[in-house]
């Protein structure tokens, strides 16, 4: 049958101020009729760049060099503007990242759904509401009508992204391109999402290009994948022959620095790409990769092109020209029982929790208290790391943020090395706030764009450690070199450097006052893959035979997995399971973990759909809850036990579980 | 809502207290005599001070404030020093034509603005852009007297096609409606320059949001995205700043209608000031100041409406 889509030789250039740069460079991609094809590749290499190619609606400044984009065989730059609208939404439709700004948020969802049939020859307007009304259903949004009549800023992250589906499918296009439609969202809502995806899909029979970062989810509901890096498709094939055999070195190593859910930690360590992807390499004449591939040979991968070549399996094809000569891919060590020895407790919160009152007096609203966090019990030990793991709202960050201090006064009691940890940085003596540090997900928060990196570096260290310049400057040079940066950076601005690099500064300046305690809040969920895995080395350096104890903020359990000694799982702001970390791991499991561990996506297209699917959002932190906090969406919730007592905890060692449930100790 | 119209009620009565009562305090710590200045530089003192006894001027000021206060509750603003004539007959023939003028001003101003704005920032830097954001910078830049020097230059002097005061009375040259053309016309490109930059700025933000992208994306054409999608998104912004034009236009009028002895509310304040006329400027004061807050409250009525995502 004749492709949906298909893109041949295809380069696109970028004429701005600073001259022309290639975006994309001669890809052929092409989807067939039902086909769900992934594109991925890490931030720069051109992928939503594909997917907007596909709808010939390139950014300002991008324009198609070379190649063509055919849609059921007819050129896409070859239609007037009226074809393109015909086919727009009717034939293609998008869904997007972030939805909530993809809505118009003053419209309601009602009339921007019925639009789209509107648009597209309906006339009768009653018709297109029952339509509209209809696809809500399909895309299991309880109440439809009601959905119809809101807004979107009404609708949580998960149900916006339910309605932009629902949207992309009112007119049954044979085509859907989605552009990481689940990145920003929660686990579990993520899982709910690529669930709802693969049932519309075998239902509607529309074929997809599903564009993302993470391998996990192209695993999930992918047929076939394609690698992009710097604007060229290394590797193309079937998704089980590509993750299972992957034969460019990119390919390897993007798997190969995935930190692994099912495989405890073991003082394993990630294997990163080294380096990052620069400008020059969109130029090279040979391997845009050459420069970060463990296996280049520059005679042999500099010369010139290289070509798609077979590799493996039919259709598996990749872009190297060492193909024949590159080792096997080795397995990851795992050194089993390599579990540190655990220190002397630092960090002791009992009972902490942060309330917030919102409305009342002037404000004219009503006066409501926002339970952020509440009766938190758990520890950190030196030399270990404490992960909190749960999704947006959960309380993690809170959690964080009281113990840094930048929550003001909090409930229960906090202490650091058996002293009182209380109140904010403001009240806090100057030696407490040395010992006690922070490294934030988005480095910039945190460093002055105007300051060098030398400067940035030796400011801390004068005012906590009230070195002289010339010491300091020393002090600067030896953080440098402890978080790996090249002491040439010292000069550079933050925005001169790679996101990696500003993320190992923020490291070295909290290390400045030579902490006890770091609070990591997700370090590394901003950066790419291969980036992400060299900074959880680092951290897990920085740790090894210090006395220092790191608290991780993560909603990345494979992360959580691999760098975690305990393991505190939060739901709405209360830790529903606590544990050493490889018994948090295994069962038994409170229902809510258990649902996170089946919804993360592995990178293994044969990983067995997850089988609890949580339904519905988190309720809102503001609502008392009486019994568990999780009752309203746990899939083993006890109808009037759950809903009404405050579970209890079940105590397995030094393993605790909050769940009504019998759970039976580990055998 | 209902607790919020209490509150805002509230919050107007209070302001209008403390700013008559600043106008008040004020006027006495300003030097110079109402006495004085009625009677001439040829009374004697004697009859000064038996005039201030009279007018009551020795008296505390809070008495003499909260007296004025329950005046003006059971409708007496007092009367007019220099136009010798009640305040509030004075007050509602000036107000009368500032409103007629801010009305014609307000008329031209908005949908103008609107549309203009909307032009250029829907295709941002295209030529339709340019022109128009470098004619709004342009207008926007020049003061009201330099464009109303300029204007009064070319069609009352050389051309002489338009009457060069506006007394509004129909003289025998120029009917009434004649004379409205040049004042609004400069009062229009002062302000029009500044409300298309900021409409234009708003538009151009909307443009950029993804959901414009996904109504292009559903196959809209062009014209429909920005009517449907991309404007009431642009206006919601610059919303406030348009309704508070309505304050520049009754009270912030002065060059203008002293430019054209336009017999306006604006010259009225700055004669009455200049005068210590103390009766006029309070009761302008209460009259400026209701207008302030009355925009204020449309406001945020209208930025509730426009936007679902305010709840006041
Ligand atoms: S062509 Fe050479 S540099 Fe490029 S991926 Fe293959 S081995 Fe590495
Ligand atoms: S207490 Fe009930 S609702 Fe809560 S997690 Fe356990 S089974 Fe589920």
């Amino acid at each position: 049958m004749a492709d949906i889509l298909s893109l041949e030789g295809v380069s696109i250039e970028h004429r701005g101020r600073r001259g022309v740069s290639r975006i994309l460079d001669g890809v052929d991609l092409s989807i067939a009729p039902g086909e769900a094809v992934g594109l991925v590749g890490e931030s720069g290499c051109g992928k939503s760049t594909v997917a907007l190619a596909a709808m010939r609606y390139l950014p300002r400044g991008m324009a198609i060099s070379a190649g063509r984009v055919l849609f059921e065989g007819r050129d896409l730059a070859a239609m007037d503007e009226g074809e393109l609208r015909r086919l727009r939404g009717r034939r293609i439709a998008m869904v997007y990242q972030d939805p909530m700004s993809s809505l118009n948020p003053v419209m309601t969802i009602g009339r921007q759904l019925v639009e789209v049939p509107m648009l597209h020859g309906e006339r009768d307007a009653a018709r297109a509401r029952d339509r509209a009304i209809a696809m809500l259903r399909e895309v299991r949004l309880a109440d439809a009508e009601a959905t119809m009549e809101r807004y979107p800023h009404q609708l949580s992250g998960g149900q916006q992204q339910r309605v932009v589906i629902a949207m992309a499918l009112m007119a049954e296009p044979s085509l859907l391109v989605m552009d990481e439609p689940t990145t920003g969202l929660d686990v579990t809502i993520e899982a709910a999402i690529l669930e709802l995806v693969r049932d519309l899909r075998a239902r509607f029979g529309t074929a997809i290009l599903f564009i993302s970062h993470n391998l996990g989810t192209v695993a999930r509901l992918c047929d076939r994948v394609g690698v992009l890096y710097a604007g060229r498709l290394v590797e193309t094939g079937g998704v089980r022959e590509v993750f299972r055999a992957p034969a460019h070195p990119y390919t390897r190593g993007l798997l190969d620095a995935l930190p692994d859910l099912d495989r405890p930690r073991g003082g394993a360590r990630l294997a990163p790409i080294a380096g990052t992807l620069v400008a020059e390499d969109r130029a090279r004449p040979g391997c845009a990769f050459l420069p970060r591939c463990p296996h280049a040979a520059p005679a042999a991968c500099g010369a010139g092109a290289i070509a798609l070549a077979e590799a493996g399996g039919a259709g598996h094809l990749a872009r190297c020209a060492r193909l024949g000569e590159l080792p096997a891919r080795m397995a990851a060590a795992t050194d089993a029982a390599a579990q540190a020895e655990e220190g002397p407790v630092l960090l002791e919160a009992r009972g902490v929790g942060k309330w917030y009152e919102v409305g009342g007096g002037m404000s004219g609203k009503p006066r409501r208290v926002i339970r952020a966090l509440t009766d938190a019990s758990l520890e950190a030990r030196r030399g270990g790391t404490l992960a909190i793991v749960g999704e947006s709202g959960s309380g993690k960050s809170t959690f964080a943020r009281v113990v840094a201090g930048l929550a003001g006064e909090a409930r229960g009691a906090l202490s650091l090395a058996g002293e009182p940890l209380s109140g904010g940085v403001d009240s806090r003596p100057r030696e407490l706030l040395r010992r006690v540090q922070m490294v934030f997900q988005n480095p910039d928060s945190t460093l002055n764009p105007s300051h060098s990196v030398g400067y940035a570096l030796m400011r801390p260290l004068r005012r906590l450690r009230g070195l002289g310049a010339e010491e300091a400057r020393q002090e600067a040079a030896r953080l440098m070199a402890r978080v790996q940066l090249p002491a040439e950076l010292a000069e550079r601005r933050p925005w001169q450097l790679s996101g990696g690099q500003r993320q190992r500064v923020a490291i070295a300046r909290a290390l400045a006052g030579d902490p006890d305690l770091l609070v990591a809040d997700e370090p590394v969920s901003a950066l790419d893959v291969s980036v992400q895995a060299a900074i959880v080395n680092l951290l897990a350096d920085l740790l090894a035979g210090s006395d220092m104890a790191l608290v991780l903020i993560s909603h990345d359990l494979a992360l959580v997995r691999h760098m975690a000694d305990r393991v505190a799982v939060m739901y709405l702001g209360r830790v529903v399971e606590y544990g050493p970390a490889a018994q948090v791991f295994a069962p038994p499991w409170h229902p809510y973990t258990e649902a996170l561990l089946a919804a993360a996506p592995r990178p293994d297209p044969d990983a067995p759909p997850p089988e609890i699917v949580l339904a519905g959002p988190m309720p809102s932190p503001a609502e008392e809850i009486r019994g568990c906090v999780f009752a309203s969406r746990c899939p083993r919730r006890m109808e009037g036990i759950c809903d009404t007592l405050a579970p209890p905890e079940r105590v397995f060692g030094a393993h605790r579980i909050a769940c009504h449930l019998e759970l039976a100790a580990p055998g | 809502m209902a607790r919020y119209l209490l509150r805002q009620s509230l919050n107007i009565l209070l302001t209008l207290l403390a700013v008559t009562f600043l106008v008040f305090a004020l006027n006495e710590l300003t030097p110079g005599d109402v006495a004085r200045k009625l009677l001439g530089p040829y009374a004697t003192q004697e009859q000064v001070d038996h005039l201030f006894r009279e007018m009551g001027l020795d008296r505390p000021l809070l008495v003499r404030y909260a007296e004025y206060v329950g005046n003006v509750l059971r409708g007496d603003l007092g009367t007019s020093v220099i136009y010798r004539q009640p305040v509030a007959d004075v007050l509602l023939d000036r107000l009368g034509n500032t409103l007629l003028l801010a009305a014609i001003c307000f008329a031209v101003i908005v949908p103008l603005s609107v549309a203009l704005g909307v032009l250029a920032g829907m295709r941002e830097r295209s030529p339709l852009d340019r022109g128009i954001s470098v004619f709004a910078s342009i207008c926007a830049s020049i003061p009201e007297f330099a464009m109303g020097v300029f204007m009064l230059a070319i069609f009352v002097v050389w051309l002489g096609v338009l009457p060069g005061t506006s007394p509004m009375r129909a003289t025998a040259e120029w009917p009434v409606w004649m004379q409205f053309v040049l004042p609004v016309a400069v009062v229009t490109l002062y302000d029009a320059g500044y409300l298309v930059s900021m409409i234009r700025a708003s538009m151009v933000e909307v443009m950029r949001q993804p959901f414009v992208r996904t109504a292009v994306l559903k196959g809209m054409p062009f014209h429909r995205v920005v009517t449907r999608h991309a404007m009431r998104n642009a206006l919601i912004t610059p919303f406030t700043v348009i309704l508070l034009q309505l304050n520049y236009l009754v009270s912030g009028l002065v060059v203008v209608e002293t430019l054209f002895a336009y017999p306006g509310f604006g010259r009225m304040m700055l004669e009455a000031a200049l005068a210590k006329d103390i009766a006029v400027v309070e009761a302008g004061a209460l009259v400026a100041v209701t207008v302030t807050m009355l925009t204020q409250l449309l406001g945020d009525l209208g930025y509730m409406k426009l936007d679902p995502r305010i709840r006041i």
